[in-house]
């Protein structure tokens, strides 16, 4: 016992358990592998894990260091939080109902609903203007309120 | 070359030792700079316990909804998609009728769930990005597995919640068959979720069991001491956000996703989903209500459904053929039913019409084991549809003619349309031209 896991480095069950994890994606992988569209269906797998790894978190992140250096610390109560706040609403609502926001819904969309697809960009940009409205009004309030928390 | 931190776990290094030390050693450009980029001082194993912990009580939820809507399409009747799923067959059961709003929470917590817990997701994985830039990247064979098993994780959980919010906003921008590929990626994201949380749950229960981080006000807000998972960051800035200020951040954003999608579900409040199809106004009047399917799309003409549209009953070797003035003269039943669709909407309205029972008995069957419907439409995946017996056999399950006191309108299914108690909206059939009883 001892031995085993200081070869591998972990308890036994730990192994039984990937290996069962592993042997379910293993037969799916195998059960799709024969569909002509198994290609894409693991490009957005995969391809989700990389959008969020390296493009949206990266992206955000450093939209937030921009935030920082240029809001942080400054001004008491400070504005920061009263910026990320809304703009991190806004992106939330961009990315879940993007198709949407941007009308991209296909014949599906007309077959489905009897409507024609159209952009809601402007909804959005309301809401998202609203929740930097609101923001800012608490931020005015806080601002007249006084410098302490 | 700048020396290089201690790693957060002294434990020694597992066999082939060599392997692993080599692999610490070689530290690639950038993997040192990313180390000390991380500033976050709420990052640690209280928050991210804390996410861990409601996606813990609430993803299966959202595992089983979906799993009991794949159960309402009827499997024993080959109407659930996929189809063939191998031993990844859950144990199915004859979907009820009772109560009659089952399929329209089934379905409307799976999707109104799924999108709440977006920001929760991304929250828990902000909470452990830094991990996935971590050298070596792995220690042992363990941690090699285990992290592969992430990839299954985030992939999975990630391919679930865009598959799934494309689909209801009806874009197919994926290209693949939606039920397939959201069947099996969560399969997928279960088997490496009950792994995950099999392995973590010590961790969080620590965690969650140690100071209660979720008092401290910004002004005291530190890091915590270093954690072995390393989610603690080395060299830590200032706070600009509490730990309690980020979980009202992510909770806000969850009501907020919840605030513009319950819309969907509910009548009073559909304009609210500002953003969705189901939001939209879908007509005027007691028939501007949402379709799941345009009578342009089906292709039924206003010949087939004129004063030449008969519906024909069939029993065994017996027939019945009725026109529409026939069906209006026969007992007519009301019923307040909701209509639910698995793309997360949901209305409810009044139908009258001709219970399927009494046209069952019409043509001698008194307790018919199952039916088919047929509709006028000829291409459609949903243009028949099989009912079970306690489908056929509800008081409220209705061959309807009209609906809030009107007739049906053409994309309600006008001359007649199929609806039942709890049963999913494709299901009730519309234009319907025969119906077919079976022993």
């Amino acid at each position: 016992m001892a031995e085993f896991r200081r070869a591998y480095g972990a308890a036994p069950w730990h192994l039984a358990l990937l290996a069962g994890c592993f042997a379910v994606t293993g037969w799916i992988a195998l059960r799709l592998a024969g569909e002509a569209s198994a290609g894409r269906m693991l490009l957005w797998f995969v391809g989700a894990a990389v959008a969020h790894d390296l493009v949206l978190f990266p992206a955000y992140a450093s939209v937030d260091r921009v935030l920082r250096a240029a809001l942080g610390r400054r001004g008491t109560p400070s504005s920061l939080n009263h910026v990320r706040v809304p703009a991190l609403g806004a992106g939330l609502l961009f990315l879940v109902y993007l198709p949407g926001i941007l009308g991209l819904g296909d014949g599906t969309y007309l077959a489905a609903t009897s409507l024609a697809p159209r952009a809601m960009l402007g909804r959005w940009l309301a809401v998202s203007g609203a929740l930097f409205a609101a923001s800012a009004l608490l931020y005015a309030v806080r601002r007249l309120a006084g410098p302490s928390r | 070359m700048p020396a290089s931190p201690p790693p957060p776990d002294d434990a020694p290094a597992a066999a082939p030792a060599a392997l692993w030390r080599a692999l610490a050693r070689h530290r690639p450009p950038g993997v040192d700079a990313a180390d000390r980029a991380w500033r976050s001082p709420v990052r640690g194993p209280w928050l991210t316990s804390m996410l861990g912990a409601v996606l813990l009580a609430t993803l299966p939820l959202v595992i089983v909804t979906g799993l009991l809507d794949w159960i309402a399409y009827a499997p024993r009747l080959d109407q659930a998609f996929p189809r063939d799923v191998g031993w990844l067959h859950p144990p199915v059961f004859a979907w009820p009728t009772r109560p009659a709003w089952l399929f329209r929470v089934t379905q409307g917590l799976h999707v109104t769930l799924g999108i709440v817990l977006v920001p929760v997701v991304l929250g828990k994985l902000w909470s452990v990005v830094p991990k996935l830039f971590d050298w070596p990247p792995a220690r042992s064979a363990a941690q090699l597995l285990e992290r592969l098993s992430l990839l299954l994780l985030v992939g999975g959980i990630l391919f679930q919640t865009a598959t799934g919010l494309l689909n209801i906003q009806y874009a197919y921008l994926f290209g693949f068959d939606f039920y397939t590929a959201h069947w099996f990626g969560a399969w997928i994201f279960t088997a490496a979720l009950v792994t995950h949380v099999a392995i973590k749950l010590p961790r969080m229960l620590t965690a969650l069991r140690g100071p209660n981080h979720g008092r401290t006000p910004l002004d005291r807000t530190g890091p915590e001491p270093a954690d072995p998972d390393g989610l603690v960051a080395r060299r830590p800035g200032p706070a600009t956000m509490s730990r309690r200020g980020v979980l009202a951040l992510v909770g806000g954003g969850s009501l907020l996703l919840a605030a513009l999608t319950v819309g969907q579900s509910v009548d009073a409040l559909r304009r609210t989903a500002l953003l969705l199809p189901r939001g939209r106004r879908a007509g005027a009047g007691p028939t501007g209500f949402p379709v799941n399917r345009s009578v342009a799309a089906a292709g039924v003409t206003p010949a087939q459904t004129g004063p030449d549209w008969r519906l024909t009953l069939r029993a065994g070797d017996r027939t019945a053929t009725l026109d529409r003035g026939r069906l209006l003269a026969l007992a007519q039943h009301t019923a307040t039913l909701p209509i639910a669709c698995v793309e997360g909407w949901s209305t409810s309205q009044t139908w009258t019409g001709v219970r399927l029972r009494d046209l069952a008995a019409m043509v001698g069957a008194t307790d018919p084991g199952s039916a088919r419907v047929r509709s006028l439409e000829r291409t459609g995946q949903f243009r028949q549809a099989r009912l079970q017996g306690n489908q056929v056999g509800d008081p409220d399950a209705l061959l309807a003619l009209r609906v809030n006191g009107v007739d049906l309108s053409p994309d309600h299914g006008y001359p007649a349309r199929i609806i039942v108690p709890a049963l999913p909206g494709v299901h009730c059939t519309k234009w319907v031209e025969e119906i077919v009883f079976d022993g």
